[in-house]
């Protein structure tokens, strides 16, 4: 895992060095004079070759980093150092911390949301296969798949918030500051973000529901005179589950490095609205660091699944 | 049925039992007028080949028939309440309880997340309030009983952690936890080892025995049903064709189907070069059963009935002994004299 982390480092930094865009140039305004431009490239260290680079980029996630020692106002990152924006004049760490809780917010709540609207509504459908609920429902997931994100926040803001005025507009602050406003913020965001993933998650466990009650061991948990609610519940619901914790780990982690579309059209201060604003001003150093961290996030992930598969599945565990 | 009108009502009396599943393609009639009745302590074995209805038959006297997607019609009086109208409820009472069910494929019968333990107390608690200790000391017993060495060890062991056999062993534990009073075995042994089928065999016949219990055996094994069964229905095209004490099967049977599948069972005694004989053909769709009698398209005999009534006429269960039913438009004689004639072909006589 470790290594798999330094790989992607390594592979992240090489394709953004390899943008045409110069962010030394952006760097300096319009009088900028070859010299100033010099000066800049210098202080961030991009007169470099691309594998040193890389190299001050590892050692500053290690020891720190301080750019432009030699000039009159070094700027000191400390370590761990994803890099130093000077567009923005701060920490690329500094920055993600404060975007990181509102996208926490976000992906958490619409994950709750949309597991238990998934998962409920796709048993219900699975249980009445075939007829007009499952029908129904199944429409509706697939309409709720097709929808844009914009389309749905635009849709929610203009009606919910716009003509009926049913929610102040969004404008997001901590839970731990103004927990009504939060919530009054994050619901239209949360029920969005939800809609697009219940719409899958519906589908996924209808179809992983109806195979398992073809199981055998259903039969035999029903021969047993188990109630129809724990046979559905402790043994069809579980047998069927590892597929779905795959996708909502997967799920979850991708969220956590920002929900770009979400977080732009409710204005919320997240990973990726500072990504979107970040990539419009070629500021790689923020863009290598919100994708090294994503990148993290799934890769934990991935391995949070792994473990919970053995949880969940017994034939999984290690002998012991 | 009129034949037992007049008789003391049997422990188990299923009496016309119809099973229709509706599809896209038209009615699937899984079961079609099914009757047996069976006492306690006794075992019934239901044979015929795939398809002919038996695993149906067996699920729809337990319950297991999903009301929602299928027609189940008939009765079947179960020590005296008629559990086709019953409700959802009190039937789920009684399965696992009062009767249980063994199914073919250990291998898949049982939860493969749950240990074997927690499956079996599982079955206790469903049905009675019992403390958690009494529940693993009355599964560990029972483990024990159907000869899982180790069991208390055992106990907190995964399926997946069991041979074929051993699982079997569970399954049979899991069924016979609560005591039932009717086991249905639906083919117990098909999934296993050839030397495993007679221990499980043996063992059900002992528990049987123990527990009083009446068994229904439903196997395409002609030989566990020489050696365990009292009573055998035959089953073929979703109807009984012929049903009877075991020795009248094999020692007279009377309807072509149950010749052809005596005679299709391979015996020691047969010369290395003859062939098996097959019967001819293939068992008819549960979609489009035959008009008159289901197995009149592959019955070499039919040209020997007048008038066409094998492909007109549904032919009724007929008593031609105490106990022996047959399902066939063969006058008795030409019954006699084609049976006569298979009999002795496997070597046997029929007197």
């Amino acid at each position: 895992m470790i290594i798999l982390l330094l790989l992607l480092t390594l592979v992240v930094f090489i394709l953004f060095s390899l943008l045409p865009a110069d962010p030394a140039r952006l760097t300096c305004g319009k009088g900028c004079t070859p010299a100033v431009l010099e000066a800049n490239r210098h202080k961030l260290g991009l007169d470099l070759p691309v594998i040193q680079q890389y190299w001050e980029f590892m050692k500053g996630l290690f020891v720190g980093r301080i750019y432009a020692a030699d000039s009159p106002d070094p700027v000191v990152c400390n370590a761990p150092c994803l890099g130093y924006s000077f567009k923005r004049g701060e920490e690329v760490l500094v920055l993600i911390k404060d975007r990181l809780p509102a996208t926490i917010w976000l992906a958490l709540g619409a994950f709750i949301l949309w597991l238990a609207a998934g998962i409920s509504v796709g048993v219900y459908a699975a249980l009445r296969r075939g007829r007009w609920q499952d029908k129904t429902v199944m429409g509706i997931s697939l309409a709720g798949y097709s929808l844009p994100s914009f389309f749905l926040g635009l849709m929610a803001i203009f009606f919910i918030v716009i003509r009926l005025q049913l929610l102040p507009y969004p404008s997001y602050v901590s839970p731990f500051e103004n927990p009504i406003q939060f919530f009054q913020t994050m619901l239209l965001p949360w029920i969005v973000l939800a809609i697009l993933y219940a719409a899958f998650y519906m589908r996924l466990t209808r179809n992983q529901m109806l195979e398992v009650l073809g199981e055998d061991y259903i039969r035999t948990a029903r021969a047993k005179g188990l109630p129809e609610r724990i046979v559905i519940r402790k043994h069809a619901l579980r047998a069927g589950l590892t597929p779905i914790v795959t996708a909502a780990g997967l799920d979850l982690a991708g969220l956590l490095g920002g929900a770009i579309i979400t977080e732009s059209i409710f204005s919320l201060p997240g990973l990726g609205s500072l990504a979107v604003n970040s990539v419009n001003d070629a500021d790689l150093p923020v863009i290598v660091g919100i994708t090294l961290v994503t990148a993290t996030f799934i890769i934990v992930a991935n391995l949070i699944v792994d473990l919970l598969y053995a949880v969940i599945d017994p034939r999984v565990r290690l002998v012991s | 049925m009129t034949e037992y009108s007049n008789l003391r009502r049997a422990f188990l009396e299923v009496s016309d039992l119809s099973v229709q599943f509706p599809t896209e393609d038209g009615i699937v009639r899984a079961v079609d007028g099914v009757s047996f009745s069976i006492e306690r302590g006794q075992t019934l074995a239901i044979v015929g080949e795939s398809g002919s209805g038996k695993s149906v038959t067996a699920q729809a006297v337990m319950g297991l028939i999903n009301k929602r997607n299928a027609d189940v019609s008939g009765q079947v009086i179960f020590d005296g309440e008629d559990l086709v109208a019953m409700s959802d409820e009190d039937l789920r009472k009684l399965r696992g309880n009062k009767m249980s069910m063994i199914f073919q494929d250990p291998m898949s019968s049982l939860h493969p997340f749950y240990r074997i333990g927690d499956q079996l107390t599982e079955a206790i608690n469903a049905h009675q309030k019992v403390s958690k200790t009494d529940a693993r000391d009355r599964a560990i017993e029972m483990l024990h009983k159907v000869g899982i060495p180790l069991p208390a060890k055992r106990f907190d062991d995964y399926p997946h952690q069991f041979s074929g056999g051993m699982r079997q062993r569970v399954m049979i534990a899991m069924a016979l936890i609560n005591s039932p009073s009717l086991l249905i075995a639906d083919e117990p042994t098909t999934a296993l080892d050839v030397t495993v089928q007679a221990q499980i065999i043996e063992l059900i016949s002992q528990l049987q025995r123990e527990f009083d219990t009446a068994v229904i055996l439903i196997t395409h094994d002609l030989g566990i049903v020489a050696d365990v069964a009292d009573e055998v229905a035959v089953m073929y095209g979703a109807r009984v064709v012929e049903h009877g004490a075991v020795d009248d099967i094999f020692y007279h049977p009377q309807m072509p189907y149950t010749l052809g599948l005596l005679a299709s069972v391979p015996r020691l005694t047969q010369v290395r070069s003859d062939r098996l004989d097959p019967i001819p053909g293939n068992p008819p769709s549960p979609l489009r059963l035959p008009t008159g009698c289901v197995f009149q398209p592959r019955c070499v005999y039919q040209d020997e009935v007048v008038g066409d009534l094998c492909r007109t006429q549904r032919p009724d269960l007929e008593s031609v002994g105490p106990g022996h039913e047959v399902r066939c438009h063969l006058p008795a004689a030409k019954r006699q004299a084609a049976a006569e004639v298979a009999l002795a072909a496997l070597g046997r006589s029929s007197s």
